[in-house]
């Protein structure tokens, strides 16, 4: 069935590029900027689940990558795990915080969903700070040695790329099925009109605290690959604000609601980044141009790149999703 | 023992101005349903708009506070039609992230000229002294001040033609519009107002405390604690739950190290959304059900 729609080649062609380019010529440089393309575009299909099918924005989603780097570094520095299990594990933690986190807020609707999601980041940070087995504000770092397993510092960047690769992919696979799925059509119908959903006999609390459980997974194991690479984690650089605030530009960018729409806005999104940093006028003002960004497409294109498409050529509707 | 008693007093001092903060963004929820995510920057720009009116212009402290309202509802009356008016009556959805587009503008124009360094403006003001623990009269200047503001706002929402009419957009935009009310310029008076709130109520914490471009967030996030334990779009609630949240930290201050503060506020947040999501100071019946 899946392997009949052309979405799934197209996925499985990203895929093998993004895995096959940098091979070419032991190219790094082209690996590094791929890694944080596949780092974007998983932050930013889980975050689209959140936004584009439910409608409740989660202006917290980079707490979910913090804290899966965090949990991943910890069970490794500490508890000598390997990379595999700790990354795994990372993940099932902080799904299920998330998963309690969400049953608490579950009653909540929309704006005061909203307004707890904003406070969930500057809590956590605040949380992990001041949390001695964590090292507090210097935080922590990895011994080289943790790289050995995986033959070496240069092999093991290797391997955490092509693991992230994955990652991506399974993301995007991940919000195609969950779209599809009658769990993905409940989320789409309080998307659209709460009050009616329920009516009409969606579980509506249970799905809401579902899909952000769901949300925190792939993030998180993204978070434990990434921090695991850089072999240092710190609180700054665990909720850095500017990284959530990217994926939801990201995400509206692309067309939020559609399952390639994050993909194709992480592209342009470094592409259009990758431009302005080269200029030094505009390096300074990242923040201020994403903002821009965000505010254009909300007020004059709330379909994104996706949404612009689709009504040009709405005959694209049966080969994206 | 007096040690507590004078920590919550001036707990209480402080909480009034974060209630100020509040009643900005409660009442531009009241009014049109929207949140506004500007506060941060808006509470930033009145820090900012007192350093440079006093070191800048010479002017003393206080006499900052007439500017910074003006300015502030000038720019908010500017960021409404910017902004929130194509916004008004959409799913909340569009109105966070609009907000937020323009908070991350302001933040970054901010971070790019001025850094994320500490500035200060020191504000000599004779405290208040009893026994060994002294007031500081510039927390004392900033509760007399939010009062004089609340009363100057109770009677405009309750006394004149055009506080009634922002009531009135706020019950019902649609009854409003038809007895003849031009809801589009009440829109954006309310939203005028709540900003300047916002600007006056950082100017007042920029007196007390030193401040960064950063700091909107921490505040922010006190000001939704308090609006919500308030219940959203209830000005008395808001003040009197700012009053609440300050006697909290006050009491909280000699147990606990201050960087847990805004650990132990989010989880009171939550708590107070779980158990109260009405509000906890809300003395009238909810309005609305969501």
């Amino acid at each position: 069935m899946i392997l009949r729609r052309p979405f799934f080649w197209i996925v499985a062609i990203v895929i093998l590029l993004f895995a096959v380019a940098p091979t070419i010529g032991n190219n790094v440089e082209l690996r590094e900027s791929l890694l944080l393309a596949a780092v974007y575009i998983t932050l930013a299909s889980n975050l689209n689940m959140m936004l584009g099918y439910a409608g409740y924005v989660n202006f917290g989603s980079i707490v979910f990558f913090g804290l899966g780097g965090y949990f991943c570094v910890y069970f490794m520095s500490a508890l000598n795990w390997a990379l595999v299990p700790a990354i795994l594990a990372g993940g099932v933690a902080v799904s299920t915080l998330a998963l309690c986190f969400g049953f608490g807020i579950l009653r909540l609707r929309g704006v005061y969903f909203a307004l707890a999601t904003i406070g969930v980041n500057e809590a956590v940070m605040a949380f992990v700070t001041n949390f001695g087995p964590w090292g507090g504000a210097t935080g922590i770092y990895l011994s080289t040695e943790l790289f050995q397993p995986l033959g070496g510092p240069a092999r093991a960047l290797w391997t955490i790329y092509y693991v992230l690769v994955g990652v991506m992919g399974l993301s995007m696979y991940l919000s195609y099925f969950v779209k599809v799925s009658k769990f993905g059509l409940g989320l789409r119908a309080i998307g659209q009109n709460e009050d009616a959903a329920a009516v009409l006999g969606v579980p509506t609390p249970r799905y809401k605290a579902l899909v952000y459980s769901l949300s925190a997974f792939l993030p998180a194991i993204a978070g434990g690959l990434y921090f695991f690479k850089g072999a240092y984690i710190q609180p700054p650089d665990a909720f850095d604000l500017q990284l959530s605030t990217e994926a939801l530009v990201i995400t509206m960018l692309g067309g939020q609601g559609t399952v390639m729409g994050p993909a194709l806005g992480a592209y342009l999104y470094e592409e259009l980044r990758g431009w302005l940093l080269t200029s030094a006028t505009f390096s300074n003002f990242q923040l201020v141009i994403a903002g821009v960004l965000l505010l254009i497409i909300v007020l004059f294109a709330p379909g994104g790149l996706m949404g612009w498409l689709y009504g040009r050529w709405p005959r694209l509707r049966r080969w994206l999703e | 023992m007096i040690g507590l008693l004078a920590s919550i007093v001036d707990g209480v001092l402080i909480g009034s101005v974060y209630g100020l903060a509040a009643m900005g963004i409660t009442l531009i929820w009241g009014v049109m349903d929207v949140i506004n995510l500007t506060h941060g920057a808006m509470i930033v720009g009145g820090m900012f708009g007192l350093y440079f009116l006093t070191e800048g212009l010479g002017l003393p402290a206080y006499a900052a506070l007439p500017p910074i309202l003006v300015a502030g509802f000038g720019v908010g009356v500017a960021l409404y039609w910017v902004a929130v008016h194509r916004m008004v009556g959409r799913p909340p959805l569009m109105s966070l992230l609009s907000t937020f587009a323009v908070n991350l503008i302001l933040i970054g124009l901010g971070t790019a000229a001025w850094g994320t360094v500490l500035f200060n403006v020191s504000v000599s003001l004779p405290g208040f002294s009893l026994g060994r623990y002294t007031f500081p009269g510039t927390h004392i200047m900033a509760a007399v001040l939010t009062a004089a503001i609340a009363a100057v706002l109770y009677f405009f929402l309750y006394r004149t033609r055009m506080g009634k009419a922002v009531r009135a957009v706020a019950g019902n935009r649609e009854a409003a519009e038809l007895v003849g009310i031009p809801t589009t310029r009440v829109l954006a008076l309310a939203f005028g107002l709540g900003v300047a709130l916002a600007g006056v109520s950082g100017m007042l914490i920029g007196t007390m405390f030193p401040f960064t471009v950063l700091a909107g967030d921490a505040y922010q996030l006190k000001s939704f604690v308090v609006t919500v334990l308030g219940g959203l779009g209830n000005p008395t609630g808001a003040l009197v739950a700012g009053i609440a949240l300050g006697l909290v930290e006050g009491l909280a201050t000699p147990f606990m190290p201050v960087s847990w503060t805004l650990v132990m506020e989010f989880v009171l947040f939550v708590a107070v959304l779980i158990a109260f999501p009405g509000g906890l100071f809300n003395f009238r019946r909810s309005r609305r059900s969501t």
